[in-house]
């Protein structure tokens, strides 16, 4: 396993400046995750890691080689990293066994010691069975895996995942996540993972790096810190549907933008008197009366698991959100038109730029 | 190092395919241009139009023009009936006609211009002896050695670029177009001419412009026809003057210059093509499939059958049965009966005359080194085309456009400008010349097959082994070649198969013991050795359509 230091590093096509001046540390044995938007980046960071495009300027060093700078560009094959595609690349006309064998095989390992390798890998993965099946008679899922146990085979210093549960189907990826975060974490190896999904990149990383769409890193941290503490509204609102209320402070309370509802929770440590309160749908909860702010229902939708509600309060609408087992119960069923009162389990505060022209919920 | 690695391997792989394409058809071609435009060591334009304009230029270049509009119009109305006939209509037994109507395609089409020869010249052809001698009649009924004989036997054998187009288009055109002209309560006819065509014309439009670019370029036939009678068109014109002059600087001159026109138009006609095929208009036919309506042809249904039965055996079976024949007689003239009938010929041929054994072996050895070669050749540049982000993929682009536009009396003119001496390689009146010119000619095949099956190899797959530690030549290797495989052996096959038969290119280039089958016929011929010519053509055929079949069942069998 190796640690992998990216410094001051620019990539431009043509006029077109895709990073600028990146810096990020992932530590050796650590699962990595570059979270962001599509076209923010982060494939162009991945690839510039294997070796498939040349930096404009800066450096990476994996481990204690330097891979990129000015004067160097190690290629591909020489990084000794393993890579996942999304689209799996695996290879249509060799079976599972040479798919995984390969790397092996360009690095001339003896083949008693090939054979043995190829097999533990092929049983990482959990494709025991399947190894004299071609690509074609595989499903996504287990095509995918092969692709796993081919990059995993060589014992890589470092393994680069590029979206590759993109294709698979919702349980298959659920899946699928876990056992790559399993296997990373039995090995040890460090992965650098590539996705957009921040559910993906919740659960299988040790630390979360958040990119935006002008290809800059906004925050890098745990998944909790990212999730629970985030550096910007940029974040919060990237990590999940988030509630927008611009808010303002009359005679020392906090009041909702009708200039009646007032905020009865812990007021914000931030300064200033107009302020953006950011909230999820499961911060509010939901009740027929007592305190909190007063509101209508306007839409409630039965999602299965949850209840998912459309509520006019404080002069914006909230989407806010029960599980079923308690929505469904006659106390707090509620039916489109109904009044409710909304208290608040967890807020973030922004600036009140947060708000402007993107308010409510997303 | 590491450095020096990174732009060594795509730098070796571009200055490669540049290289094959400097070599093999830039130079030839700009040599071809240099002497017809440069007058020592100058640009004179002015000669070159002074050129032009002596008259057995100028009349060979409207030769050209009338010889390619007549087929390219008679071809396409040919075309275009054929196959509106076996995709729409209730004729019977339309599956095994549109196999039939291809078949001119496998057979070159001077032997079928020998056969016709053999059958329609004005005083020795068997129809119009038989005309004139059994019913009388007082003179020719056709004269084969003309402007509608050769018109004629171009169509038989050029139609089929159009029927397939249009077939495929009629085939994949979404019926609901017709029929909802057909709701709105338009007859027959006048979907077909307000609906129908309008639709396919773009298909007809690109099929006919492929007939005339290959009948602007087109030498077997009216060598075989014209010369007899003073036609010369631009090809026969050029092989004509090297030929007699053995060389001559007025005569090379006059060549390079009708080549210069020639590349022009080619160049011309597939831009024209090309616009025609990007059109908007084209879209209405989707990629699809539908089954399209029939329409019924009622009481034509068995006179159209009778017409395309008649349209085969004339233009198909009659003239391969008389070369057969016509190899078998004793001596040309004889009348076609059992006691004028002998083996001998075939025999000689095959197995005593080292001209026609050498002919053989020498197109089987070409076709299958030039097969081999460009093959390879065409894998390399393809990949640089398709695959590689290199600096100066722009030259490249345009170098593996040249070839589509090149025709082969060019090639063959470009080759002989380039290999015979001046320039420090001398391999003129050898094999190797040939196999030259062959590479050069049917690259264009080879870029169009292998691009269309590298374009099917998704980049992340050659990453993939990068990443899994192969080197750039591991990976074309392990993985690359593998996947274009098919792609390979059908380019090996269509250079194979039309080399096989090929007469343009080496007809200029032949030396006493390099002659190929097409020019072994094609000698024969003009020495006056009709009956050798016939049965050379005979085992010709037999050797073309054995190896056209077997290579057709291998395809099916690894479908």
């Amino acid at each position: 396993m190796s640690s992998v230091e990216i410094t001051g590093l620019s990539k431009s096509y043509g006029d077109r400046e895709i990073l600028k001046g990146l810096d990020l540390k992932v530590e050796a044995g650590e699962s990595f995750t570059l979270l962001g938007p599509s076209g923010c980046g982060k494939t162009v960071l991945m690839r510039l890691l294997a070796g498939f495009e040349t930096p404009n300027r800066g450096r990476i060093r994996i481990g204690d080689d330097v891979v990129a700078d000015a004067g160097t560009n190690v290629p591909p094959d020489r990084r000794g990293i393993g890579m996942v595609f999304q689209d799996y690349a695996v290879w249509p006309h060799m079976s599972v066994r040479e798919n995984v064998a390969y790397p092996l095989k360009i690095q001339r390992v003896p083949a008693e010691d090939r054979d043995r390798r190829t097999n533990r890998a092929i049983g990482q993965v959990g494709l025991t069975g399947l190894e004299d099946r071609m690509p074609s008679q595989l499903s996504g899922g287990q095509q995918q895996r092969v692709a796993l146990a081919r990059a995993l085979v060589s014992e890589p210093k470092l393994l680069l995942l590029d979206e590759p549960l993109n294709n698979l189907d919702a349980n298959l990826r659920e899946e699928m996540r876990f056992e790559i975060r399993e296997l990373q974490q039995k090995l040890g190896i460090t992965i650098v993972y590539v996705t957009h999904d921040q559910e993906i990149a919740l659960a299988i990383a040790d630390r979360i790096g958040v990119m935006d769409e002008t290809g800059a890193l906004r925050q890098v941290g745990r998944p909790d810190e990212v999730f629970d503490r985030p550096a910007d509204a940029y974040i919060y609102r990237f990590l999940g549907v988030a509630n927008f209320v611009p808010m303002h402070r009359v005679d020392g309370e906090w009041r909702f933008p009708d200039g009646i509802g007032r905020w009865t929770e812990a007021p914000p440590d931030l300064p200033g008197d107009r302020l953006t309160l950011g909230c999820r749908p499961f911060d509010i909860v939901v009740t027929r009366s007592g305190d909190g702010l007063p509101g209508i229902v306007r839409r409630a939708s039965f999602l299965g698991a949850q209840m998912d509600y459309l509520i006019e309060a404080g002069g914006v609408t909230f989407r806010a959100a029960t599980d079923s087992r308690r929505a469904l119960s006659p106390e707090y069923c509620f039916a489109d038109g109904e009044s409710c009162r909304l208290t608040f389990r967890g807020a973030q505060w922004f600036d009140a730029a947060a708000s402007d022209g993107e308010g409510g919920p997303r | 190092m590491t450095g020096t690695l990174r732009f060594g391997t795509p730098q070796i792989l571009f200055g490669l395919a540049v290289a094959i394409l400097v070599v093999f058809v830039a130079v030839p071609v700009l040599l071809i241009f240099f002497n017809a435009l440069w007058v020592d060591g100058a640009f004179n334009l002015a000669d070159t139009i002074k050129v032009l304009s002596e008259p057995e230029t100028y009349r060979a270049l409207i030769n050209s023009l009338i010889l390619a509009s007549g087929v390219t119009v008679t071809g396409t109305i040919v075309g275009t009936f054929f196959a509106w006939l076996v995709t729409r209509t209730d004729l019977p037994y339309k599956g095994a006609m549109k196999v039939l109507f291809l078949v001119p395609f496998m057979l070159p089409s001077f032997i079928g211009a020998l056969a016709w020869k053999m059958l329609l010249s004005p005083r020795s052809g068997y129809i119009n002896r038989f005309f004139m001698e059994t019913l009388g009649f007082p003179d020719a009924i056709f004269n084969i050695y003309s402007y509608h004989g050769i018109i004629l036997v171009e169509t038989m054998y050029l139609f089929p670029f159009v029927f397939i187009q249009v077939c495929g288009a009629l085939e994949r055109m979404d019926p609901t177009l017709e029929e909802s002209a057909r709701i709105s309560g338009a007859d027959l006819f006048t979907i077909t001419r307000k609906i129908t065509i309008p639709l396919v014309m773009p298909s007809i439009l690109s099929g006919a412009l492929l007939i005339m670019l290959y009948s602007m370029a087109h030498f077997g036939t009216v060598a075989m026809l014209g010369i007899e009678a003073g036609i010369y068109n631009i090809p026969t014109l050029i092989y004509e003057r090297i030929h007699q002059s053995a060389g001559s600087f007025a005569s090379i001159r006059t060549a390079t210059v009708l080549s210069t026109v020639l590349v022009f138009t080619a160049a011309l006609i597939i831009w024209a093509q090309n616009k025609i095929l990007s059109g908007g208009r084209y879209q209405i036919i989707a990629g699809k499939s539908f089954r399209p309506t029939e329409i019924r042809l009622r009481g034509l249904r068995t006179p159209l059958l009778l017409f395309c039965i008649a349209y085969i055996g004339f233009t198909i079976v009659l003239p391969t049965v008389t070369i057969f024949l016509v190899g078998g007689l004793n001596t040309y003239g004889l009348p076609i009966s059992p006691e004028n009938m002998t083996f001998d010929n075939y025999y000689h041929i095959l197995f005593e005359w080292d001209l026609t054994r050498d002919a053989i072996w020498n197109s089987i050895g070409l076709g299958f080194a030039s097969a081999l070669i460009t093959m390879f050749a065409g894998v390399i540049i393809s990949y640089v085309i398709v695959k590689m982000k290199v600096r100066g993929k722009g030259i490249l682009e345009f170098l593996g456009m040249l070839p589509f536009s090149v025709p082969g009396s060019v090639i063959a003119l470009g080759v002989i400008l380039a290999w015979s001496g001046k320039y420090g390689v001398n391999i003129y009146n050898t094999i190797w010349i040939i196999l030259v010119a062959y590479i050069a000619r049917y690259m264009a095949f080879a870029l169009k097959a292998n691009s269309a099956a590298l374009e099917q190899v998704h980049n992340s797959l050659v990453e993939a082994a990068r990443a899994s530690g192969a080197t750039m030549w591991q990976a074309l290797r392990d993985i690359v070649i593998p996947l274009v495989r098919p792609g390979m052996v059908a380019a090996f096959f269509l250079i194979f198969l039309p080399a096989l038969r090929e007469l343009t290119v080496s007809v200029l280039l032949y030396g006493p013991t390099t002659r190929t089958i097409g020019v072994a016929i094609y000698t024969l011929n003009e020495d006056g050795e009709t009956v050798y010519a016939a049965a050379m053509s005979g085992v010709a055929l037999i050797i073309i359509v054995t190896a056209e079949v077997v290579v057709k069942r291998f395809f099916k069998v690894k479908q």
